[in-house]
């Protein structure tokens, strides 16, 4: 029942039920739920640049981004009706309001956004009561953001060890991620002349999530290796990369368009690859009885010291 | 029956809680019903797994082998509520270290094992099961597993639909005409319990026999145990009891008995159901130190903000600076 695999980093020695997992893996299903993520970071960012669109006189790219948003709500709806193992029941997530379930907080976001995202781009498109879908836009922009964050409590909120540790860095990478989806797609849906704010959205987005998931494995230490090993490794380098590519063809792109226009699907396609990614090493972390032993057994241990070191009795396990 | 208390009343999140009822808004309620789950005498027979079905109408998950041991339910499930673990050890395997105990079978004793041991004291008096034989130097393991029905349940916590609820007895139940199938409640559990039924959609597990429970009747598998390895009864009185079979337990020198899921300061605030082990948890496919997910809650929902927060605060310097 031990398992010792051999590997350069000498492997810690836990004991488990013949190798089993201990948790069970997430039901949720691929592509659904990281398709979901992602589009929501991009319908969420999309609110955003479309309202400083609005305000700084940038019709082109208004009219991107708001149907941005508008579509990207609305396939990420469909994504996650789809998830449900009885979608005909969808309403019942209105039925109550939870904040300690963030899929509840989460259909209060998605919801009024779709609406009012919806309401926007049908007002900027037909020119139907502009004020309002002004207004309607506004009111979309500040729900966008939690949009593109709230995925991260999603996540975070359960057992699944490489999740549930990150929960304080996985909704600034979501966000960094958001931006740099959002800003890639207007840079490649919208007018050149117009998508300097979707460049700079998009080119600090990438750093920063470049930057966070870094910083997020080293929180992590022994739970970061579901993210650099097998599928989610793969995914985690293919997101890197593009996320890289990105920064490089957006830096040369200055005064060639159709660069620009690559530069953004690369970011956006690398933010795709992140959601991703984050997906399977979280199955993977629940598939394996390792990463649920070692770190529960090295906080028995820690308490156990801290007891000791206060001179008091013994912890229980 | 989702009550607004419970979501909202951070106590109710994490630490000791000891209504967890009155917590989810019963004002006059029974005691808090559980399990005792002694694997010291249980002796794997699998009648509570047989049982379970039978009485709950649960259906067949496959007729699997696994080759692995004599276990091929494997793990609780959607369609497992009772799941008979079965595990084989060297006597004395280093690992663990522990002692050999003993089957309490007749005319076996295990090496190193002092006393004499006949059968029916050893059930009555409920002798350490163990499961050590004399000749091949192997020691069985064999425990019952079922949902823990955590003071703090996860599941509950994150459900959507409020379709997983407190029970006036201080159990954790999903409502099936409310689930939507969502899937929250499964990587939520510390203990890998509940799962989803691939061809129905909806989420199921133990629903600790509630519907006996409101008849004033035992749960099916405990009621079918034939060695009292599973013992249903008032949560406090259960805790009481399992406490001075552990100590007689170490008395006659079985100093690898523990108990698992009784301490109510723990991380989920104790379970409804715990058990009385034989080696650690880990071994038996629990994990060691589950916390209840909600325990972060705060710190989570904190996070999620700042995100949000400067995820805007990009948007507007974005369109700072030059105007191209
Ligand atoms: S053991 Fe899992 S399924 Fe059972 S009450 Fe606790 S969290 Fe819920
Ligand atoms: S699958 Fe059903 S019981 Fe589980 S969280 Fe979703 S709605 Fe609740
Ligand atoms: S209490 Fe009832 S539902 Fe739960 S395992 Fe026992 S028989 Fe099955």
């Amino acid at each position: 029942m031990k398992r010792g695999e051999q590997s350069m980093v000498p492997e810690p020695e836990f004991q488990s039920y013949y190798g089993r997992p201990i948790l069970k893996e997430p039901t949720w299903k691929t592509p659904d739920v990281p398709i979901y993520l992602w589009i929501g970071g991009i319908a969420g960012g999309s609110s955003l640049l479309a309202e400083g669109a609005a305000l700084s006189g940038r019709p082109g790219l208004e009219r991107v981004t708001r149907l941005t948003a508008a579509t990207g709500a609305a396939i990420g709806t469909v994504a996650l009706v789809h998830d449900l193992g009885r979608p005909e029941r969808f309403l019942n997530m209105l039925r109550v309001f939870k904040p300690t379930s963030p899929l509840s907080v989460g259909s209060y976001i998605l919801a009024p956004f779709s609406s009012l995202a919806g309401a926007a781009a049908a007002s900027h498109v037909t020119g139907v009561a502009p004020r309002l879908g002004r207004l309607a836009g506004a009111g979309a922009a500040v729900f966008g953001p939690p949009l593109a964050t709230y995925t991260a409590a999603l996540f975070s909120n359960t057992a699944i060890p490489v999740w549930h540790e990150a929960h304080r860095e996985l909704p600034f990478v979501f966000g960094a991620s958001a931006a740099a989806a959002a800003g890639g797609t207007a840079m490649m849906l919208a007018p050149a002349a117009e998508s300097g704010p979707a460049v700079r959205m998009a080119g600090i987005g990438a750093v920063a999530e470049l930057g966070l998931a870094h910083h997020m494995e080293q929180r992590l230490g022994m739970l970061a290796e579901p993210y650099e090993k097998g599928l989610a490794g793969k995914l985690t380098k293919l997101s890197r990369a593009l996320t890289v590519t990105g920064l490089g063809l957006s830096a040369l792109g200055q005064r060639r368009p159709w660069l620009r226009r690559v530069a953004g699907a690369s970011y956006s396609a690398g933010s795709l690859a992140l959601r991703f990614a984050v997906f399977e090493a979280g199955r993977e972390s629940a598939r394996d009885p390792k990463y649920v032993v070692v770190p529960q057994r090295e906080r028995i241990r820690a308490r156990e010291e801290e007891a000791r070191r206060q001179g008091s009795g013994t912890v229980s396990v | 029956m989702s009550r607004l208390s419970e979501f909202l009343s951070p106590e109710s999140l994490w630490g000791r809680l000891d209504d967890p009822s009155q917590n989810a808004g019963y004002e006059d309620h029974p005691t808090r019903k559980g399990f005792f789950t002694d694997t010291s005498v249980c002796i794997g027979c699998k009648a509570c797994e047989v049982a379970c079905k039978e009485w709950n109408q649960v259906p067949d998950d496959g007729y699997l082998l696994t080759g692995m041991s004599y276990d091929n339910t494997q793990q609780l499930g959607a369609s497992t509520w009772r799941h008979v673990a079965f595990i084989e050890q060297p006597v004395g395997a280093p690992s663990t270290g522990a002692p050999p105990t003993d089957l309490g079978m007749p005319g076996s004793k295990p090496p190193g094992w002092e006393r004499e041991v006949t059968l029916g004291e050893d059930l009555v008096d409920g002798d350490p099961q163990g499961a050590a034989s004399g000749d091949s130097g192997v020691r069985w393991l064999m425990s019952s597993d079922v949902c823990k029905h955590c003071t703090h349940a996860a599941c509950l916590d994150v459900c959507p639909t409020g379709s997983l609820f407190r029970t006036e007895f201080g159990t954790v139940v999903v409502q099936e005409d409310i689930c939507n199938g969502c899937g929250y409640c499964v990587p939520a559990c510390p203990y890998g319990v509940i799962d989803q039924r691939k061809d129905d959609g909806r989420a199921f597990k133990c629903t600790l026999c509630y519907d006996r429970l409101k008849e004033g009747q035992t749960p099916a598998c405990a009621q079918a145990c034939p060695t009292e390895s599973i013992q249903f009864g008032d949560l406090d009185e259960l805790r009481e009891r399992a406490a001075a079979r552990v100590e007689q337990l170490h008395d006659q020198g079985v100093d690898v008995a523990r108990l698992y899921g009784a301490d109510p300061d723990d991380g989920v605030g104790g379970d409804g159901a715990f058990f009385l082990l034989l080696d650690e948890p880990e071994v038996y496919g629990l994990p060691p130190d589950p916390v209840v997910t909600t325990r972060d809650l705060g710190s989570m929902w904190r996070h999620v903000g700042a995100g949000a927060l400067a995820l805007a605060g990009l948007g507007a310097a974005s369109f700072l600076g030059r105007r191209r």
